[in-house]
């Protein structure tokens, strides 16, 4: 393709309370056995994207195992690669990244070394399928300037974590609100980008020397009405997880058919493998409409729930409604219901944890677990 | 050429070569493996599927790198795309190495003439170049049949310190068994003072696991002298060779699970214990991982009205059936008011809505159609080959598809396509078979 690829995976949000302790959000587990940034790097790979650099700085260490090599998504070749980029102390610079044209600007060298003529920008946060050659080919139809990748939300959706855009029959950005408490429209950008190379280092720079960060505010924003910012109304599943509310009813969307079928089907979806064996029911293991992925060894009632790699469900657990991420161990008798359990739990036997369906209960336990 | 390589090993010896490995491990994975009938029918036997995700050749590949083995030549020679297309350059198994790693050895054609390894000394033979390039002192000889667990240094260690020439590893068998394996007969110490090739009344039962550590020179020399011997095999040839030239012969005692899957009652049994409670063959230990090539490493999914139970689900399975006490490979999709009971089905297999399948084996890709009962009435024998098909199983060879309402009976096998005018009154009886594929095609 004639485009790099930059995947924005630096920041935090307070609305993922305790599931962003010790992660990055790109790094979430989602799906039961994905990544939330596989999404995205699987979209660059199946959109032929040869080189992708990975901006990382709130616990990047989750994600940089994560991306530990760049074989899972065939980014291992000799032209082009997966690059992360944390920030870094420079002869220039000991900043951190500030805002996201900041992290842009601080690695602006390897935008300026690349030679491919259009550069994708991405959020590592965004749950979907999607060819960025159509967003491309959009683009130069459109003689745009930036294009946004934009989403028309359900009625009643909260849309005050998101930017908000108004447009014009054309389909050019005539508004554009980042966060708005109250919005005239319910479109909003998916925080996915189409510029050319060059016209973003100019863009960049510009922003540099006016100590501006942002590139939604700084950009976007500033920027609307003196060019040609047009959107890609993306008609497909996406769903962005950056929210306990929102991550939580993520993952369970997998439960229905349609959406679970959308992400079985070609073009795949690539992350890293782990080399577990395959789940193992033992008697007494009641399973109904739930994902189970690799690893894990059931022995109780589990419904409408996801459990991640590596779970051990003991004798007459009832488990429903549940996301219980990698690696956890719940003893015997355990009740979890509407609960997001925290990857390497041990949760003793005989527990109750009880949260309500508008309030998921993040479940975090720290026990021994070969003293149980 | 001949005198090519052992110019070249005299280089080598020198020690003016860079890469030398103290081990390498030769996995002889040529083999058809007949007994298991149609599910060989078009794939050697190391790529047969095993455990839902594996296939039989990840367990020497993965104990090979567990044991710290790193270069492994795999000899393969009958239908070797799909096990080609399984190692690749050895990445599953950290074998994609700089130095070493895995490579695949078909035979090859000679400037003296061309030949299939006819014998499993002689594909050692003539791929003593392969061996001679890493330097090694010591040559691993493994099998790519056997489902099991071992660490190759702990052997080898043994070898070394037993001042040894040629280990073999054994594996105590109930004596009334013995007389089906080939034995060892040691004195106190371990050395093997005879070897008995499935002899009518064992005198030992330590049998042979078709695993041997040879110091190099000794092999290299016993494949050397005995060049010209026809089907050259380890057992019949280069053992007693070794035996008479009074090299020091040993026997390395194994007392782990071990199990030969060559037919197609043990391959089934062998599957069937992994979903005991705690499994003898514990697959969930962390660490001796068993390594292999995950192509969908999705979750499975199980529907509102499917149960699942003393069972093995594999990545990327759909069932919305009853599964009980079997074990599924990556994508099988299981329909509504299915029942699969004791049986063993491979990846991407599809089971039809309200069809019943009892103590099966059914290969990839296959489509089974609704309404259909596999497994059904009492024993019969095998009108195909009643050698093979002995053990009540329904036998279904790869990418076979099966029409909707059909029975099929006990000891069957099918392979290939087959619609209705298959099933003369809706049923294959027992021992029947319907074979759309010549063997070895």
């Amino acid at each position: 393709m004639r485009a790099i690829g930059v995947i924005l995976a630096g920041g935090n949000s307070k609305r993922m309370k305790q599931l962003s302790d010790k992660r990055a959000i790109a790094a979430m587990p989602v799906a039961g056995s994905f990544r939330s940034i596989d999404f995205t790097l699987s979209n660059m790979t199946n959109s032929r994207i040869q080189s992708v650099a990975v901006l990382t700085q709130y616990n990047s260490r989750s994600l940089n195992l994560h991306l530990s090599s760049s074989k899972w998504w065939d980014f291992g070749r000799k032209q082009g690669g997966l690059f992360v980029f944390n920030p870094t102390i420079t002869a220039e610079s000991s900043d951190w990244y500030r805002g996201t044209a900041d992290a842009l600007y601080q690695n602006i060298n390897w935008l300026k070394n690349s030679h491919e003529p259009y550069v994708v920008i991405a959020a590592g946060d965004g749950i979907y399928k999607l060819d960025y050659n159509k967003v491309l080919e959009y683009h130069i139809e459109k003689k745009a300037d930036i294009t946004v990748v934009c989403k028309r939300m359900e009625e009643g959706e909260d849309l005050t974590r998101f930017g908000c855009v108004n447009i014009n029959d054309d389909g050019r950005i005539v508004g554009f609100e980042e966060k708005p408490m109250i919005s005239d429209t319910n479109t909003i950008s998916c925080g996915i980008y189409v510029v050319r190379r060059r016209h973003l280092i100019e863009l960049i720079e510009k922003c540099a020397e006016e100590d501006r960060y942002d590139f939604v505010q700084d950009i976007l924003v500033r920027y609307k009405n003196l060019k040609r910012i047009y959107a890609y109304k993306l008609e497909s599943y996406w769903s962005n997880i950056a929210s306990v509310g929102s991550y939580y009813k993520t993952n369970m969307d997998f439960l229905k058919r349609d959406v679970r079928e959308y992400f079985k089907a070609d073009p795949q979806v690539y992350t890293k493998v782990d080399d577990l064996p395959p789940a193992k029911y033992n008697p007494g293991a009641s399973v109904k409409n739930s994902l189970v992925a690799s690893g894990c060894i059931i022995n109780g009632n589990v419904e409408n729930s996801l459990l991640f790699k590596d779970v051990y469900v003991g004798n007459n657990c009832v488990i429903k409604n549940s996301i219980v991420l990698n690696n956890v161990y719940i003893g015997d008798n355990t009740v979890l219901e509407n609960c997001i359990v925290e990857s390497r739990d041990v949760i003793r036997a005989n527990s109750t944890h009880i949260g309500a369906p508008d309030a998921i209960k993040i479940v975090v336990e720290k026990n021994d677990r070969y003293a149980i | 050429m001949h005198e090519g390589q052992v110019q070249n090993y005299n280089f080598l010896q020198r020690g003016d070569s860079v890469i030398k490995k103290e081990m390498i491990a030769m996995l002889l994975a040529g083999g058809q493996g007949s007994r298991l009938g149609v599910l060989t029918q078009r794939v050697a036997k190391p790529a047969v599927s095993f455990g839902g995700k594996y296939r039989i050749i990840d367990f020497p590949l993965s104990n090979c790198i567990n044991s710290g083995v790193d270069t492994v030549g795999v000899l393969t020679q009958y239908q070797p795309l799909r096990l080609n297309a399984h190692i690749g350059i050895g990445i599953p198994w950290d074998l994609d190495k700089n130095v070493g790693g895995v490579t695949v050895l078909p035979p090859y054609e000679k400037s003296t003439g061309s030949d299939w390894y006819s014998g499993t000394a002689n594909a050692i033979y003539q791929n003593l170049e392969y061996m001679e390039s890493y330097n090694p002192d010591y040559v691993l000889i493994l099998s790519g049949d056997h489902i099991y667990k071992m660490d190759y240094e702990v052997m080898l260690d043994y070898h070394k310190a037993s001042n040894a020439d040629l280990t073999i590893a054994t594996m105590p068998v109930p004596m009334e068994e013995a007389s089906r394996f080939g034995l060892a007969i040691t004195d106190g110490t371990g050395r093997i003072l005879e070897f008995e090739e499935k002899p009518e009344h064992p005198r030992s039962n330590l049998a042979s696991m078709g695993i041997y550590i040879f110091s190099f020179p000794v092999l290299r020399q016993a494949l050397i002298e005995l060049n010209e011997q026809p089907n050259c095999d380890f057992g019949m040839h280069i053992i007693p060779w070794i035996k008479e030239h009074d090299y020091r012969i040993f026997a390395y005692e194994f007392n782990e699970y071990w199990k030969d899957v060559g037919t197609l009652s043990s391959y089934w049994q062998a599957n069937m214990e992994l979903v005991d409670i705690i499994p003898e063959f514990n697959l969930y230990e962390e660490y001796w991982k068993i390594y292999t090539k995950s192509e969908n490493i999705k979750p499975h999914y199980l529907g509102e009205n499917a149960s699942v139970t003393k069972s093995l689900v594999s990545e990327g399975c759909e069932i919305h059936g009853t599964v009980e006490n079997s074990v599924l490979g990556v994508g099988v999709t299981i329909g509504e008011g299915a029942v699969v009971r004791d049986s063993i089905i491979m990846a991407d297999t599809v089971i039809g809505d309200n069809t019943t399948v009892d103590k099966s084996i059914i290969a990839e890709r296959c489509t089974i159609g609704s309404n259909c009962a596999l497994g059904v009435g009492e024993y019969a024998e095998s009108q195909y080959d009643k050698k093979v098909y002995r053990a009540d199983l329904v036998t279904i060879g790869e990418n076979s598809v099966i029409p909707d309402d059909v029975k099929i009976g006990k000891n069957t096998a099918i392979k290939g396509v087959t619609t209705a005018e298959d099933y003369p009154d809706g049923e294959l009886p027992g021992g029947g078979y319907i074979i759309r594929e010549v063997a070895g095609r």
